[in-house]
């Protein structure tokens, strides 16, 4: 995929008159002067996400593993022992919503693409992709009044009488903060993913049809198969996504165990303890490192099957 | 025939009105919320209806219009660093002949690649040192990160599906380089860094981690206000601030499609 763009210099060259040495020359030094003016105009975006990025990514690595300058592994001693509930906590806590983003976007995405009722379909298509955009702390803002005991969920259950009034429970807790979440990410994932199944040759999906095959097999067997590498990369920049979220961990649920970003908002507010804090930070990372590694060993297995 | 086709919506119907429910009862809170004026056990609505609290918001003096106007200063001027540094580094990411190219592109997609949080606090760390800490210029630096992936590899895309060959025309008619930037490349790009741009001031607008650890207390931002009034159990105030932060994204979301052609979609990444 890197090398589409470059299909434009091969093609310049080609019609370029024959070689000739004075001509070889000065092309050399044209394609210098090509390669420094490119570089010169990456220079300041590269130089702010040097700065910005690079910087204090290493300066956070730095951090975690020193204490008053000499290397030391007491950062992480004292995260472990503080918020080890907290690390398994984010863990399963974005884990859960990252398995259920994914299995509503290939529900929406295979009724979208297998569905055979045309209204169905397109009030779907509207419907799904309302939150695309609402940020995170907005949708803090609106769970923390939907999902709380007298909010408006448990008012509308009431009033249809799905529950008694007494026994209608606050969800701001660690089921909110998957609630919002899933809420908040299914939409991008969604798109992606029926964006790409609606890209499939619908040949196999016909044949497999006619074979009698019924829809939720074709969706499982022959759909999602295909569409997995978009499936995989939707769901790694949500999982990424949602293990830096700040509002929403702190608006939705007050209570302990919290997340790990709250934690680390809170070893530097209350105390100014970058050590501790980016040790979480680093643990973080390695969560993201894991997933990345898992996604790497998938393609490649997939690569070595072909 | 049609008792059976009604029965035959039954699933269906039932299915996409729990979606409903779900995708909109949240911001039917929010909504029902910034008008309530009363609203207590066991009411199932509220009691009191008004614009109370949006006279309170909108007063010309409150905290909400001059967090509106910080806001916005800050996520206009994140558009144009962004678009200054994205825009050339676009152009040659598409057209240029870069050494070390993947490389490059690597370098701005890593920050999307790692949790946000732990970057922001080193930077408010680094940027204390400076002075920037709580200056809107430093909330612009920590915007720009953010939005410059987004910039990067949308306008590289605007680029990289502009046909070369009419530039190559426009050259060959004896337009300079820079002519034939501004009068061919550009114009033909423009939808997608429009795109970017639009994107790039919403990620802005509605930007919370960044501003929270760089900007407060000194800088407020709409998002930071609305964060503080929700804590301390302002409902209202906290619920009108949302909406007002919505409103962008919902419209963005309904036009996003005219902007971003498939043709540009294809090459993102590319």
């Amino acid at each position: 995929m890197l090398h589409e763009a470059r299909h434009g210099d091969v093609r310049h060259e080609g019609l370029a008159p024959g070689p000739m040495k004075g001509e070889a020359r000065r092309r050399a030094a044209e394609s210098i002067r090509a390669n420094l003016l490119g570089l010169l105009l990456v220079a300041p975006a590269l130089a702010i996400a040097l700065a910005l990025f690079a910087y204090p990514l290493l300066f956070s690595i730095a951090s975690a593993v020193t204490v008053e300058g000499t290397l030391s592994v007491a950062n992480f001693t004292k995260a472990f022992e503080f918020y080890d509930r907290d690390i398994l906590f984010t863990f399963v806590i974005i884990g859960v919503s990252t398995a259920l983003i994914g299995l509503v976007s290939v529900a929406i995405g295979g009724y979208l693409v297998l569905g055979e009722n045309r209204t169905a379909i397109a009030v779907l298509g509207w419907l799904y992709r309302w939150p695309l955009f609402v940020p995170f702390i907005v949708a803090a803002q609106c769970m923390r009044t939907f999902l709380a005991k007298n909010g408006l969920m448990n008012n509308s259950f009431v009033a249809l009488g799905l529950v008694d009034i007494d026994a209608t429970q606050s969800l701001l807790d660690w089921r909110g903060i998957i609630i919002t979440f899933v809420w908040k990410q299914t939409p991008f994932v969604a798109l992606m993913v029926a964006g790409a199944m609606a890209a499939l040759d619908r040949a196999t999906i016909e044949a497999a049809r006619n074979l009698g095959a019924s829809r939720l097999r074709i969706l499982v067997e022959i759909v999602v198969p295909q569409i997995r590498p978009t499936l995989v990369v939707g769901l790694i920049l949500s999982f990424v996504t949602m293990l830096s979220v700040l509002s929403v961990p702190l608006m939705v649920s007050g209570g302990t165990p919290t997340m790990l970003t709250v934690d680390m908002a809170y070893r530097i507010n209350a105390f100014g303890d970058y050590g501790v804090a980016n040790a979480l930070g680093l643990i973080s990372y390695l969560m993201t490192g894991a997933v990345a590694w898992i996604y790497l060993r998938e393609t490649m297995r997939e690569k070595g099957r072909k | 025939m049609t008792v059976v086709r009604a029965l035959g919506w039954l699933p269906r119907g039932i299915l996409l009105g729990l979606l409903a429910f779900a995708v909109f009862g949240p911001l039917a809170s929010l909504l029902l919320w910034s008008f309530a004026e009363a609203w207590y056990f066991p009411h199932k609505l509220p009691s009191q209806w008004g614009f109370r609290f949006w006279e309170h918001v909108f007063r010309p003096t409150g905290r909400a219009m001059e967090a509106l106007g910080v806001s916005i200063s800050i996520a206009l001027l994140t558009v144009v660093t962004c678009l200054a540094i994205s825009v050339p580094a676009g152009l040659a990411l598409a057209r240029g002949r870069l050494p070390w190219r993947p490389l490059i592109m690597l370098v701005f997609l890593l920050p999307q690649a790692f949790p946000s949080l732990p970057i922001y606090i080193n930077i408010a760390r680094i940027f204390y040192e400076f002075g920037l800490n709580g200056t809107v210029a430093g909330v612009v630096l920590v915007h720009t990160l953010h939005g410059l992936v987004y910039a990067v590899w949308i306008t590289t895309a605007a680029f990289a599906a502009v046909d070369a060959e009419l530039e190559q025309a426009a050259r060959n008619l004896g337009a300079s380089a820079l002519r034939t930037f501004f009068t061919v490349t550009l114009p033909l790009a423009a939808p997608g860094i429009v795109a970017s741009a639009i994107f790039v001031f919403l990620e802005s607008l509605d930007e919370f981690t960044g501003s929270y650890f760089v900007g407060a207390p000194e800088v407020t931002t709409l998002p930071l206000l609305m964060f503080t009034a929700s804590m301390a159990g302002n409902y209202q105030i906290s619920s009108i601030t949302a909406l007002i932060l919505l409103v962008p994204s919902i419209v963005f979301m309904l036009v996003v499609e005219r902007f971003l052609k498939p043709d540009v979609l294809a090459k993102v990444g590319a």
